[in-house]
């Protein structure tokens, strides 16, 4: 559809956090939780942290939860009973004030669920979730959404997008038939905006470190460089906080939880960065070290991804690098593979 | 209709249980739900995901051939948390199943030609549905062989249809234990898989060989192989990576791009060569 854009005054967002909540929306926002930024369910605006560069924990947990359940089932073994467990069952949510790498990072997570068989846990969830990021106006030397195909003003996965454009004012860009459904539930907040109106002012400037292209074709072809994944991993400490910050990781795992009459089995984040993660029942590990699983990471993105679903897995919102306890960086190991001479 | 829960498994009875080896065992499964099974097609080669609930899945191929319905089965080894499970189970008792996952031995382009079957200790599960697949339309293929090896005499698996097939005139069965695992009234052979294989000078010419088994028995069947010109397109083998969904989804059974789960299990050796070493 064709974009339209209106002003808001930031004065009426609290009635417009009211307003959704009224409508009996669930919420989530970031929310200041001491040291940390979670996205979280929120009643008003007071509870959202909007001046905050980036959440901590990325917003794929609105349709991918850290923990969530896919089976409820009772104990007795000869009698066995599932209950339904319905990915359905779900409501209509509002994502808001989160940044467009958060939104843009949802297309990778499409991409790997929405494949048959779809994966209706995500689908519905995000299906019945509408994004309302926030456009950029400042980021910091882990930031590098510009060289992967995004930027500050990034629209894509955002059904609406709010620019500041003055102390007072709001630009809303109504990007989808979702986010004008839900503008319309707020349209005696918004007045017509100039046609003119120059969006890329109020943005941050982010610089462009890499050819994304280039660093796709090196990482393709860099599967056997261990030299490269080695010297880029020595100080990996296998963690997986990158895994668990990241916006467009999906990778998880399966595990039981039970009393002893009933059962739930539960789907959890997992990271490609932990040993276990591939350890066979026999003691076999496909990768073996650090650096194999470095690689992992890295070509999963970089290579893999793109290849197979058309997508690049990575959005450049630098959080791995800032949640690495060993101060790994992306941006850099990236940069350094796109400046390699030789492959 | 769509299916709502891609993770929910199907309700199976344990119908029944046999001990195959010392630590091994194989359930016959029969659906709860009649209308399911009715249902439930695969084809040889294909995987699960077998459900100890409370416990959590563990991956293994259906044993059973696909030409026989109503029922699938499975072989395992007492080994981790949910196969250890799955042993201290009953007959009669509740397991899940998901699948069937993965791509298939492809039997129907085997027509007119020989099968060479080689098999490793817990390995000969899989390659049992593949045996028996081809076996109940034993027409169409030329000579069948088998081969099969396990550490010692006990740990031979599926000891009465070995009986079966070293009787049948249409097959040619050759079983043996690595040195030491015989036993005193052991009558086959005793040597390690790969120098069997090189003392029966297989003939590559219009054959198949399907290689299963412990990584380091492949590493050594493949040059004998080679040695007597089979050319890679010939060979077929099925890999196995840790698993949690067995979609495609879950992340963990790639080997460089290729999920093991969705573009295998079933890999001819041209493909495996084209795999980096990452299995």
């Amino acid at each position: 559809m064709e974009k339209q854009l209106k002003i808001l005054k930031y004065s009426d967002l609290s009635k417009l956090i009211e307003k959704f909540r009224s409508q009996g929306f669930p919420v989530l926002a970031p929310v200041r939780k001491g040291k940390v930024v979670e996205i979280e369910q929120v009643q008003s605006l007071d509870e959202i942290a909007l001046d905050v560069l980036l959440s901590t924990q990325s917003a794929k947990k609105a349709a991918f939860p850290k923990v969530e359940k896919v089976l409820e089932y009772t104990l007795e073994k000869s009698g066995t009973k599932q209950f339904p467990v319905d990915p359905a069952d779900y409501k209509e949510t509002i994502l808001f004030g989160v940044r467009p790498c958060d939104a843009s990072g949802f297309k990778s997570l499409d991409a790997i669920f929405g494949e048959e068989p779809k994966d209706q846990f995500y689908l519905e969830k995000k299906e019945k979730s509408t994004i309302i990021s926030f456009s950029c106006p400042v980021s910091d030397e882990y930031c590098f959404c510009t060289s992967v195909g995004g930027g500050p003003g990034n629209t894509a996965g955002s059904d609406l997008q709010f620019t500041g454009i003055s102390k007072d004012e709001i630009l809303v860009e109504i990007l989808t038939e979702k986010g004008e459904k839900l503008a319309a539930t707020f349209a005696d907040l918004l007045t017509d905006a100039a046609k003119d109106i120059d969006k890329s002012k109020f943005l941050a400037d982010v610089k462009v470190v890499f050819d994304v292209d280039g660093v796709v074709e090196k990482t393709t072809a860099s599967f056997n460089n261990s030299a490269l994944w080695l010297e880029q991993s020595l100080r990996c400490i296998g963690c997986g906080a990158c895994a668990f910050v990241c916006p467009t990781c999906a990778c998880f795992d399966f595990q039981d939880e039970q009393n002893t009459k009933k059962g739930v089995r539960l789907r959890l984040w997992d990271s490609c960065g932990f040993s276990l993660f591939t350890l066979h029942t026999s003691g076999h590990n496909p990768r073996e070290v650090q650096s194999q699983r470095w690689r992992q990471r890295i070509m999963h993105k970089f290579a893999y991804m793109p290849e197979q679903l058309h997508v690049v897995g990575c959005e450049g919102c630098g959080r791995c690098s800032r949640a690495c306890p060993v101060d790994m960086n992306i941006k850099e190991h990236l940069t350094a593979i796109g400046e390699m001479v030789k492959v | 209709m769509e299916q709502q829960n891609i993770y929910q498994p199907y309700l199976m009875e344990i119908e029944k249980i046999t001990e195959e080896a010392p630590m091994v065992k194989t359930f016959r499964l029969k659906f709860k739900n009649e209308e399911e099974g009715n249902n439930f097609s695969f084809h040889t080669g294909q995987f699960g995901e077998y459900s100890v609930f409370g416990e959590g899945e563990v991956t293994f191929c259906v044993a059973s051939p696909h030409t026989r319905k109503g029922y699938i089965e499975c072989t395992f080894r007492e080994a981790g948390r949910v196969t250890s499970e799955l042993a201290s189970l009953n007959e009669g008792d509740t397991i899940g199943f998901r699948g069937p996952y993965g791509n298939i031995f492809p039997i129907d382009d085997w027509k007119g030609k020989s099968l060479l079957f080689i098999a490793g200790g817990i390995a000969l599960p899989p390659m049992r549905s593949v045996i028996w697949s081809c076996l109940d339309k034993r027409d169409q293929f030329k000579d069948i062989t088998i081969l099969y090896g396990a550490k010692s005499v006990a740990d031979l698996v599926y000891k009465d249809e070995l009986a079966e097939w070293k009787d049948r005139p249409d097959v040619k069965l050759v079983t043996t234990v690595d040195p030491g695992g015989e036993t005193p009234d052991w009558k086959g052979e005793v040597g390690f898989v790969p120098t069997i294989l090189d003392r029966m000078t297989p003939i590559s010419e219009n054959t198949i060989a399907i290689v299963c088994g412990p990584p380091v028995m492949i590493k050594f069947t493949f040059p004998i192989l080679e040695k007597y010109g089979f050319a890679d397109d010939q060979v077929y083998t099925t890999l196995e990576n840790r698993m949690k969904c067995g979609l495609g989804k879950c992340g963990r059974c790639n080997v460089g791009k290729v999920f093991v789960c969705k573009d295998g299990p079933v890999f001819t050796r041209t493909q495996l060569k084209e795999l980096p070493d990452e299995y």
